[in-house]
């Protein structure tokens, strides 16, 4: 272990997206030591990815929701705090203590309070062939086009939720305008989520800057599919196409990249290896942690805020991380306005308002939740969907067992990309919520380090 | 009577003795908790292992050995069944030493065994260059190795689920996601309590219930000394073929990953993984084969070992409540095999069970 | 097919497989090979079927290479003059491939 071995502060954020800069900042601020890890060589988490080195023609293409990071990570820039880019942290004590490497030199660090600022991972969207190259999320076309003003041609983008317009409407800007949008929102859901629309202006505001990126998207003359279902990936070394049904017709559109996107979830890797509570979120569809007004979880060393904690977006996980960071450093004794904390949290209620109704609009069918058993769902260790249905019925209760089954989850990713669907799947098949069923146990490392790394923690 | 059979504890050792049963034509019944219980079944290393075994008692030794030399034909039967590779490999296995006292002191305690067994025990002292001849990537700041002829290791994973789906395809009945609180005996056989006051009237029962044994035994007159031992392992990505043959540390299993173990801490009923217990055994195996050094660990894991005061399996029939037994060990791969064909016609009072003294409780003064 | 919007940076090379690629300084790594034509950087060891990245956030793992002997995500490295980047395809575990 490094000479800094065991180095003491304050408060350790994790993540340094709009929530963990935010709070980061804020905590420095009021006097505290603050240490920011981060895995990305600069700072902006992902959806400000690249920000402080975008060149302009970049950033205009991106458009405001990128370029209204900028402030706040200049603060952070500019800020006390001790900034840790390309760190992996990948041990959680439930003291308050972690052990991070930065190029394979291992480090272990203790907070007074850590807060976690670990953001969101696109939903598992496991349609047969999405292990074909070529098939991205669209969160991934973003990031190379934020960090490496990288584009892909003809590309179809298909699923739902707002990230596929503003994709559509960056990509058309940049001169490389998708082939199709394949949505599989219908009117249904649109008619379902406007008895949740807030009647603010908040909420006026974001729908106006919907319709204006349809506009956007018709101008272009960009075809758009409703309702569409059946989703396959179709290719054998590559994606070809993508087929899919479209008011009864199957429909076939090729294509050398095909970008899905059914949302967003938190995710948990790093609190479910703390063992807090979680709580199955219906609307969402996925698991939360359990946690009060600021963020805190059930183990008071650790708060989680922004979208790691339940998905609302970077303007509320600037607040949250602003809220919390001012909050915990109160807690540590530092001198804080709690009008400041109080003013926070109202807005955060406010904008949240939203979120139900974005949430209904934008619901993943439920061929995406419970696929049909064809499809992968494991994509490291290839489990099927009808494997997993299998092993309910020779007495596989919970994600935990299936790895005994048939090694779901067991895999590089750690079962990011399979544990909310291996969830549904065995809830539904054993006729048990969401909740009773559980997820995986996740371990250290919570990313996969090499032995020698490990080995640096030896005791003797 | 609505069984003849209750199992209480439906990991290897429950499912083992419930394939061996059903063979048998028995009906059974299969007590199980839910996703999250203490399952040391979860985490075996997947051995099927001899060294080291029985160096204090012999009738351990023979047991071990008798279970392997059972395995091949068991594996074969379960691999028929299901149709799915069980990977087993038995063509021996190391126990690598660091220090050349430590291989001394090894080579000393299996003579003596040896002995014991009236020269009936197979193993040989490996030094590096014998050993490297065997294995070419092992490192060359090791002592050497114990090999025995008989070891081997197991898809464990595909040994649970064979007997998950074979013993549920025999006609066992599963109840599963329930604790078992309570079993009395009755005049008509054993009634058990469970989950939230249900109840089952079995003829006999098994008690397989890993450390759940230290609550229900007692009920059931037994002494039941058993404690929980952590183990923690862990488990590479998948590599190359590296190694040969599977050791008691270090063994590459049939996917490509190679797991590492395990450590034994005396820690109570708490089953997180520590980086302390994590780096000892990455600095070790990285020791045995260097090249482990560069290569990513994707998944730490630990589980509950159940220990009795000497290490060895118990096996019981209740002195007070005939009819109910305890069968609880910590090497639940290794003896699956003696389980599922040896422990039930034992159970059965047949003229040829095995003679289980050894493993009784009267060893115990408690 | 992916293409770059501008080539403003200093150009590095860095080889993959032995082959020469350019790329701009402290590119994303899977980016630069995405754009040099790679589409698939590896094969799944379980079903040995092609693979090629996905998130581009270091969470699916699907953009594995090799790097001075470690298993990395390229879409967690940057490039620099003279990296040399091997795929990994030698998985077989104790199959025979």
């Amino acid at each position: 272990m490094s000479d800094e071995n065991q180095k003491t502060y304050d408060i350790i954020v994790v993540g340094a997206g709009p929530a963990g800069m935010s709070a980061a900042t804020a905590a420095a601020e009021v006097g505290a030591s603050v240490l920011l890890l981060d895995e990305q060589p600069s700072p902006g988490g992902q959806i400000y990815r690249g920000i402080l080195s975008a060149p302009e023609a970049r950033a205009k293409i991106l458009g405001s929701s990128y370029t209204e990071g900028l402030a706040i990570t200049k603060a952070f820039s500019q800020s006390s705090v001790t900034y840790q880019p390309l760190a992996t942290v990948w041990q959680f004590d439930e003291s308050g203590s972690l052990i991070y490497s930065v190029e394979g030199e291992v480090t272990q660090a203790k907070g007074s309070h850590i807060l976690l600022a670990t953001g969101a991972l696109e939903r598992p969207v496991p349609i047969p062939g999405w292990t074909l190259p070529g098939v991205m999320t669209a969160g991934a076309a973003q990031i190379l086009l934020k960090s490496s003003g990288v584009v892909p041609d003809n590309a179809v983008l298909a699923g739902s939720g707002p990230l596929l317009y503003l994709l559509a409407t960056q990509l058309i800007r940049a001169g490389s305008p998708p082939k199709a949008l394949v949505e599989t929102q219908t009117f249904k859901d649109a008619l379902a989520a406007m008895r949740f629309f807030p009647l603010r202006f908040s909420a006026w505001k974001m729908l106006a800057k919907g319709f204006l990126m349809m506009r956007e998207i018709k101008k272009a003359g960009i075809p758009r599919y409703k309702a569409a279902k059946g989703f396959r990936a179709e290719g054998s070394k590559q994606v070809e196409a993508l087929s899919f049904d479209h008011k009864e017709e199957r429909l076939r559109l090729e294509c050398e990249t095909l970008l899905l996107h059914q949302g967003v979830v938190p995710n948990t890797q790093i609190t479910r290896s703390l063992r807090v509570q979680h709580r199955w979120n219906k609307r969402q569809a996925c698991f939360h942690p359990f946690t009060n007004g600021v963020g805190l979880t059930t183990n008071s060393n650790y708060s989680i805020i922004g979208d790691g904690r339940a998905i609302a977006g970077a303007q509320v996980a600037v607040l949250e991380g602003r809220s919390a960071g001012s909050f915990v450093a109160a807690s540590l004794g530092f001198n804080v306005d709690p009008a400041d904390v109080f003013k926070q949290q109202k807005i955060i209620k406010k904008e949240r308002a939203v979120r139900s109704f974005l949430d209904r609009l934008y619901q993943p069918p439920k061929e995406i939740l419970t696929p049909a058993n064809g499809a992968t769902v494991c994509r490291c260790e290839e489990v099927t969907a009808g494997k997993i249905r299998e092993y309910a019925t020779i007495g596989c209760l919970g994600p935990n067992q299936t790895k005994a089954f048939g090694r779901s989850g067991m895999g590089p990713c750690q079962g990011r990309y399979c544990g909310l669907t291996v969830t549904e799947i065995l809830a539904e098949e054993n006729k048990s919520s969401q909740q009773e069923t559980g997820a995986y146990r996740i371990r250290s490392p919570i990313k996969p380090v090499t032995l020698s790394e490990i080995a640096q923690c030896s005791e003797d | 009577m609505e069984s003849e059979y209750a199992i209480v504890g439906g990991g290897i050792v429950g499912l083992s003795l419930a394939y061996g049963l059903l063979d048998l034509g028995k009906r059974v019944i299969i007590f199980d908790e839910g996703d999250l219980a203490f399952r040391a079944s979860r985490g075996n290393f997947g051995l099927v292992w001899v060294q080291g075994k029985g160096l204090k008692q012999p009738a351990y030794a023979r047991w071990s050995r008798g279970s392997a030399a059972l395995w091949g034909d068991y594996a074969a039967e379960l691999e028929e069944a299901t149709g799915q590779s069980l990977a087993l490999q038995q063509d021996g296995g190391y126990g690598y030493h660091l220090t050349d006292e430590a291989l001394e002191q090894e080579i000393k305690d299996y003579t003596w065994l040896k002995e014991q067994l009236g020269g009936n025990y197979p193993f040989e002292a490996l030094r590096p260059n014998e050993l490297r001849r065997e294995e070419p990537n092992v490192g060359t700041d090791i002592a050497g190795a114990v090999y025995h002829p008989e070891d081997g290791h197991v898809n464990s994973l595909r040994l649970f689920q064979a007997l998950a789906s074979e013993v549920r395809r025999k006609g066992a009945r599963f109840v599963p996601k329930v604790t078992v609180t309570n079993v009395v005996q009755q005049p008509d056989g054993f009634q058990l309590t469970y989950g939230k006051s249900n109840h089952h009237l079995s003829q006999k029962v098994i008690l397989s219930a890993g450390l759940g044994a230290m609550t229900l035994g007692p009920l059931l007159g037994f002494k039941a000394p058993i404690r929980p031992q952590r183990g923690q392992v862990m488990i590479t990505e998948k590599l190359p073929k590296l190694m040969n043959r599977p050791s008691d540390t270090l063994r590459q299993v049939d996917e490509g990953g190679v797991q590492i173990g395990a450590s034994a801490e005396e820690v109570g009923l708490d089953d997180r993984e520590t980086p302390g217990a994590l780096a000892k055994l990455a600095k070790d195996a990285i020791r045995v084969y260097p090249a482990l050094a560069n290569v990513k660990t994707v998944r730490s894991w630990s589980a509950l070992r159940i220990m009795s005061p000497d290490g060895l399996p118990i096996y019981q029939e209740s002195l007070t409540c005939p009819g109910a037994f305890l069968v609880t060990c910590h090497s639940g791969i290794t003896l699956s095999a003696a389980h599922a064909r040896l422990l039930p016609q034992w159970m059965e009072g047949q003229a040829n069970a095995p003679d289980l003294t050894p493993f009784s409780e009267d060893r115990f003064d408690v | 097919m992916f293409r770059r919007l501008d080539e403003a940076g200093k150009k590095v090379r860095f080889t993959y497989d032995d082959q020469d690629i350019e790329a701009i300084e402290n590119e994303n790594l899977a980016a630069a090979l995405l754009i040099a034509g790679k589409t698939s950087l590896r094969v799944n060891p379980v079903s040995k079927q092609p693979r090629a990245p996905y998130c581009m956030m270091g969470a699916c793992f699907e953009c594995l290479v090799e790097i001075d002997g470690i298993s990395r995500q390229a879409c967690m490295v940057q490039v620099s003059e003279g990296l040399v980047v091997n795929s990994i395809l030698d998985i077989g575990g104790n199959e025979d491939v």
